[in-house]
């Protein structure tokens, strides 16, 4: 049977700024097919797939429906060509049932009967084999009925070609299955379905052709039944580009911190981490390489006190054993209540308590640095808030994803910034600025922040600025542990180079650092080691130098086979 | 069918997007426009109601000089003016604090009234029978300690469960004006319709009665600026104010900071409350706090929770207010005159803020319209 | 009339007033705007109804014609400042707490304005009699159940018929949750809100012009509507946002607030003067004490809308 072209795409473009995200891409797509588009993050994948939906619009090139060429210019015109997307976030109403959110903003002269409705929601559901109580209302629902809502929702429209923007991200593997039947019965009912994607198994295991993106531009499509993941891999990642990013090779790394069977479930529920054990060592970068949202964040906030564990250790290390005790990084109260519990000892292995000193003489005494730890300081950071883990005495500094709603405070200006860890120094309630705007000063000099002057608020910076004093200031704090995750995400190359150089800095300095990245060019030459994540499970932890990407990207993508095991 | 529209159809007319920096000299000039504009509107809306007005056309001068008449005319209107300034102040810096943390505290006319209670309640049953000095501290106690009260209850909620404290502290006031009325029934004798003035427990005039409120109010302006940007108690307000997920992220324990803020703001409010009672009244009324608190937070909101701007923008309410009183009692008009006038005026002023904060494209301009879109992502 | 029914059917009478209020808060809540001016807007539809009946009181028209006429001057004048609040709060974006508080100062200053200027023998006196229909002229409270307390109970009944079983109604709940979702399936999120603004607020003027009308009847009337727009807010949240368990909320308000007259009348109930304060302070303890159990209890069908308060700007993220 000769098959009929439902979409075709022709030449493409789409520009961000001066970002090109998508580049005269041509793509064609067939009745009653499924194609997978397959890509790394930021390739383009979804930018594209929005054009057809209406989200965005092209800047040039043409989309053509059953031959003809058409324009589409919102949600709603796509729903009249019969396209649907259903997007990773839903759109949904969490107080309403199913059935009323699918009927939601659906035009009809009937009479509104939701009775009716119901009845309609349950004769798709049971025509393409989903499993759906129309009557449940959204907040009830799992991840995977929520997405089976908005398939729904979207055939309810009379969609014949449905676009999946990552449907399997969050679904378990039994529930990948069912989801992969309903798309089988659809394929066979004529009907068109892209399915964006980044794992291997998946595209192998249920589509028909495999369109391949690479740095916004159409690689190549191909017949699933004449490829291999390898041969797949190897066109998605592309061939290693030389960065020339300096790395020194690590001195007499020790571990500073050790994560052992961490696992989280999230607040609607879900294993988010599953058994993470790892060790970052100090002097030592460890690059975390995996899909995005496949628990990268969920993991550096655990670890920094944001979310609460359900099981695990989360060790600090500080190997302390007969070296002087510093003013450096715990306060007066910090060391007699250490010495109290006889942690310190002198010259000749006696204790020290401080017993009945002033603290001239104490401060003397520690200064002239004989005054000694008699243990290596080992520290439990789990079920600690990160004012706890502070009052430790322990110095983790981490560059969070989202700069602006949890980094910094956009309103404030650079100096308030500074101070959001510092602010507590200093005995009266008030704020000491002078300190911070020595500091905002200097990382606006050493790290060439453009901005006109300390007190601009940060809001108003550009996006490499603004990540310029986010990173300044968490190594302001002196760290001993510094987690960043995607640092260099939406910045431009030269922002980019001084965030690596502040990172092999650091590492150099000893400290333990954590990179969460996410272009495998910039993991493999940056890190040291790469742990390898996927579906919240560590799937592997390899050496940087030594390995490839077409390994790491087959480890992103790999299954956990343990995973398999639980369902 | 849709396959002949044209491309350009897709931008709409008008495209909105948010100003990423404010001019402040722009900012004020559209602020002034609107509270022209809004005049030249009182001035439409005075034809229609004032029949003087509408009789005698040539008298619109009078009607609006009298803006200046009602405060400045005679010493006793000018310290007046002052004095109502102090207290409508006093309430909208006490509101400031919870606001900046975005805590929605409408609560504070009865926050000032237990306040006001609070401090009478005090020299109802103390006055006369310890010495004056003490009666007035205790007084301030009482009020500070009732406003606080008052203030922490829909906070402690909001902090445990989330209650919206916008309806909460809403109802709060309603509570507080019928546990005034009933005190009264209590303290009144009966036959008798109001508690009249308390022969006790009334603050020295230093010159002027009014002077020492107003010192009193300049130095809590003064100090509360100093609080909320000098402080570390400020900042925390702030940081829980702009993002609650720095505020964890640093270490910042939110639900204190929101029952503390609470706290401060209700205890302030009471200080009004006993500005009220001691500085002006010696009594008490379900009527006492006089619709401040609600007013207060209109002056808190012009003044952007800058307590130093906070003075300008209560000195223009009453200015408004003082100006509307005079022409009602020239032009013979209902005393609910000036409400209407400083309703206007706020419509324009809420209107204007658009207009400074959201920049307006027209069809044609593309360029700017699509950075404005990068600039979001 | 036994003096228990009377003071029952004096209580739905009183409760009318807070039906219509609230029935319109509730209205333009579910579009997700708290409208602080329905105090203002309560009182500026009684103003409205009042001009016009104080133009036409004494012309000798048909008296439905007359009563017609009134409803529509209640509620053009409630339905303007409706207009002024959405323009100011969706198309301007202003804060909605500072623009309602601002719109009740207007309304209800605008109201003792105007009604210091009408003359209560014209507006008050005649019309009252046709409003009152069909019981009007009885002694006992059952006069006071006229045609706008019949209209009352329609609108409220009405309301949560459109709200919870029509799809302009299923469209209206949706905005005021979420209106990136309602935005995103092609519902227009700016005319919803304006329509159920200025709908809501129609609907609340009518309490105002039907208190004054139809239960005080009295010259100063006015003087004490504005508390009871504060009271129909709090309305809402007893009856959690649905407009047919306003009426079980007002009957309930209207008892506690015409209790401190009647009950003093029972001569087997021992009470002082100091009760009835406590009796009036009584809706408001409850409304807090139901917004803290729905808060905690955490129900999401008896949480106020998601987006209330919220100005929606749709490229903000």
């Amino acid at each position: 049977m000769e098959k009929q072209l439902a979409l075709q795409m022709r030449g493409i473009t789409k520009s961000f700024g001066p970002v090109v995200a998508n580049n005269h891409v041509d793509l064609d797509v067939y009745r009653g097919e499924i194609l997978a588009v397959l890509g790394e993050n930021g390739c383009g994948k979804t930018t594209l797939m929005n054009m057809i939906a209406g989200i965005y619009f092209p800047d040039e090139g043409q989309i053509l429906i059953d031959g003809k060429e058409v324009v589409i210019r919102s949600p709603k015109d796509a729903f009249e060509h019969k396209i649907g997307m259903i997007h990773q976030h839903f759109k949904l109403v969490d107080l309403f049932t199913a059935a009323e959110n699918v009927v939601l903003g659906t035009e009809s002269k009937e009479k509104y009967n939701l009775k009716a409705v119901n009845a309609q929601v349950a004769q798709i559901a049971e025509r393409y084999g989903f499993r759906l109580d129309p009557a449940k209302k959204i907040y009830d629902m799992s991840v995977s009925e929520k997405q089976t809502v908005e398939i729904i929702k979207v055939l309810y429209r009379g969609a014949d070609i449905l676009i999946l923007d990552e449907p399997t991200a969050v679904l378990t593997p039994q529930e990948i299955t069912r989801l992969f039947d309903v798309l089988r019965r659809m394929k066979e009912d004529g009907k068109s379905i892209i399915i964006i994607t980044h794992k291997l198994n998946e595209v192998m295991e249920v589509s028909d052709r495999v369109a391949i993106l690479r740095r916004g531009e159409h690689v190549a499509t191909v017949n699933t039944a004449e490829t291999s993941e390898a041969e797949l891999t190897e066109m998605m990642v592309g061939k290693k580009i030389d960065l020339n990013i300096h790395r020194s090779t690590p001195v007499n790394a020790i571990p500073r911190l050790v994560v052992e069977d961490l696992n989280l479930y999230n607040a609607e529920g879900i294993h988010v981490l599953k058994d993470i054990s790892f060790t970052a060592n100090g002097g030592e970068i460890l690059g975390i390489a995996g899909i995005a949202g496949s628990g990268q964040k969920e993991l550096l906030e655990s670890i920094s006190g944001l979310q609460p564990v359900e099981s695990g250790k989360i060790t600090f290390y500080n190997p302390k054993k007969d070296r002087p005790v510093s003013f450096f990084h715990k306060s007066m109260k910090q060391v007699r209540a250490l010495a109290a519990k006889g942690a310190f000892h002198d010259r000749n292995l006696n204790d020290v308590t401080f017993h009945g000193m002033s603290n001239k003489a104490v401060r003397k005494w520690v200064q002239n640095g004989d005054v000694l730890f008699r243990e290596d300081e080992v520290m439990n950071l789990r079920d600690k808030t990160p004012l706890e883990i502070r009052q430790l005495g322990v110095h983790l500094s981490f560059v969070p994803e989202d700069r602006l709603g949890m980094g910094l405070v956009g309103s404030m200006d650079i100096t308030d910034n500074m101070m959001l860890r510092s602010y507590r120094k200093g005995k009266l309630g008030f704020l000491n600025r002078k300190k911070p705007k020595a500091q905002a000063e200097e990382i606006i000099r050493e790290l060439e922040v453009s901005t006109p002057g300390v007190s601009t608020p940060v809001r108003r910076l550009s996006g490499g600025n603004v990540q310029k004093v986010l990173v300044g200031r968490e190594i302001a704090y002196t760290p001993k542990v510094l987690m960043a995750a995607y640092p260099v995400r939406g910045l431009d190359i030269n922002s980019s180079y001084t965030i690596y150089n502040l990172l092999n800095r650091q590492k150099e300095n000893g400290v333990a650092v954590i990179y969460v990245g996410e272009d495998l060019d910039v993991l493999l030459e940056l890190c040291d080691r790469i742990m390898v994540i996927n579906g919240g499970a560590v799937t592997g932890i390899v050496d940087a130098r030594t390995t490839t990407k077409e390994e790491i990207g087959l480890l992103m993508t790999k299954t956990d086979e343990r995973k398999e095991e639980d369902a | 069918m849709s396959t002949v529209k044209k491309n350009e159809v897709r931008e709409p007319l008008i495209h909105l997007s948010k100003r990423t920096s404010v001019n402040p000299v722009r900012a004020w000039a559209i602020r002034i426009a609107a509270i022209v504009l809004g005049l030249i509107v009182c001035g439409l809306v005075a034809f229609l109601l004032i029949e003087k007005l509408n009789a005698h056309p040539e008298k619109i001068g009078d009607f609006y000089t009298a803006f200046i008449k009602g405060s400045f005319s005679t010493s006793r209107k000018f310290w007046k003016f002052l004095k109502n300034i102090a207290i409508l102040l006093c309430v909208s810096l006490a509101l400031t604090p919870a606001f900046r943390m975005r805590f929605w505290n409408i609560g504070g006319e009865g926050q000032t009234l237990v306040g006001v209670l609070g401090a009478i309640a005090v020299d109802f049953y103390l006055g006369g029978k310890i010495p004056e000095w003490l009666l007035l501290i205790l007084m301030f106690i009482a009020a500070l300690l009732t406003g606080a009260v008052w203030g922490v209850i829909p906070a402690l909620f909001r902090a445990k469960w989330g209650t919206n404290e916008t309806l909460f502290t809403l109802m709060m006031n309603y509570v507080a004006t019928f546990l005034v009325s009933y005190f009264l029934v209590i303290w009144v004798p009966s036959g008798s319709s109001s508690l009249g003035k308390l022969k006790y427990g009334k603050l020295p005039s230093i010159g002027n009665d009014y002077l020492l409120i107003i010192l009193i109010v300049v130095a809590l302006a003064v100090a509360l600026y100093i609080y909320l940007n000098y402080t570390k108690h400020g900042y925390e307000i702030n940081v829980v104010g702009e993002s609650v997920r720095t505020a964890q992220y640093v270490g910042i324990n939110e639900k204190k900071v929101i029952i503390r803020t609470m706290i401060l703001s209700g205890a302030l409010c009471g200080l009004a409350g006993y500005l009220i009672a001691a500085g002006l009244d010696q009594t008490v009324t379900t009527e006492s706090a006089g619709g401040q608190g609600f007013t207060g937070i209109m002056v808190a909101w012009l003044g952007k929770f800058n307590p130093l701007a906070m003075i300008l923008t209560a000195a223009l309410i009453q200015l408004l207010n003082q100006g509307a009183a005079q022409i009602s009692q020239d032009f013979d008009v209902s005393g609910a005159f000036p409400n209407v006038i400083v309703g206007i005026i706020l419509f324009f002023i809420i209107g204007s803020e658009f207009f400074i904060n959201y920049e307006i494209h027209f069809r044609g301009h593309h360029g700017l319209a699509e950075a404005g879109k990068e600039a979001v992502k | 009339m036994n003096i228990w029914l009377n003071f029952l059917i004096d209580s739905l009478a009183f409760g009318a007033t807070f039906m219509y209020g609230s029935t319109g808060e509730i209205l333009t809540e579910k579009a997700g705007h708290l409208n602080l001016g329905i105090p203002g807007i309560m009182c500026m539809g009684g103003a409205g109804g009042c001009l016009i009946l104080n133009m036409i009181g004494k012309s000798g028209l048909p008296p439905f014609l007359i009563v017609i006429l009134g409803i529509l001057g209640s509620l053009i004048l409630s339905m303007l400042c409706g207009l002024i609040y959405s323009f100011l709060t969706v198309t301007l974006r202003a804060n909605q707490n500072v623009t309602g508080l601002a719109l009740t100062t207007f309304g209800v200053g605008l109201m003792k304005v105007i009604m210091s200027k009408l003359d209560a023998t014209v507006y008050l006196i005649g019309p009252k009699m046709m409003y009152r229909w069909p019981f009007a002229g009885r002694q006992d409270s059952l006069q006071c159940l006229g045609v706008l307390f019949f209209l009352a109970i329609i609108i409220v009944l009405l309301s949560s018929w459109v709200l919870f079983r029509t799809r302009v109604g299923l469209q209206l709940r949706a905005v005021g949750e979420n209106p990136a979702t309602a935005d995103a399936v092609g519902i227009n999120v700016t005319r919803y809100k304006y329509m159920a603004t200025c709908i809501g607020s129609g609907i609340a003027g009518l309490g105002g012009f039907y208190y004054i009308i139809d239960y005080m009847v009295s010259q100063e009337a006015y003087l004490s509507l504005e508390a009871f727009g504060w009271l129909s807010i709090a309305l809402v949240i007893f009856a959690l946002w649905r407009p047919h368990l306003t009426i079980i909320g007002s009957f309930v308000f209207g008892f506690l607030f015409s209790c401190s007259s009647y009950i003093t009348n029972i001569s087997w109930i021992q009470v002082t003067m100091a009760t009835k304060p406590l009796l009036k302070m009584l809706p408001y303890v409850v409304t807090i004490i139901v917004l803290v159990i729905s808060s905690i209890r955490n129900k999401r069908e008896n949480q106020p809308p998601a987006s209330l308060g919220l100005s929606y700007f749709r490229e903000e993220r």
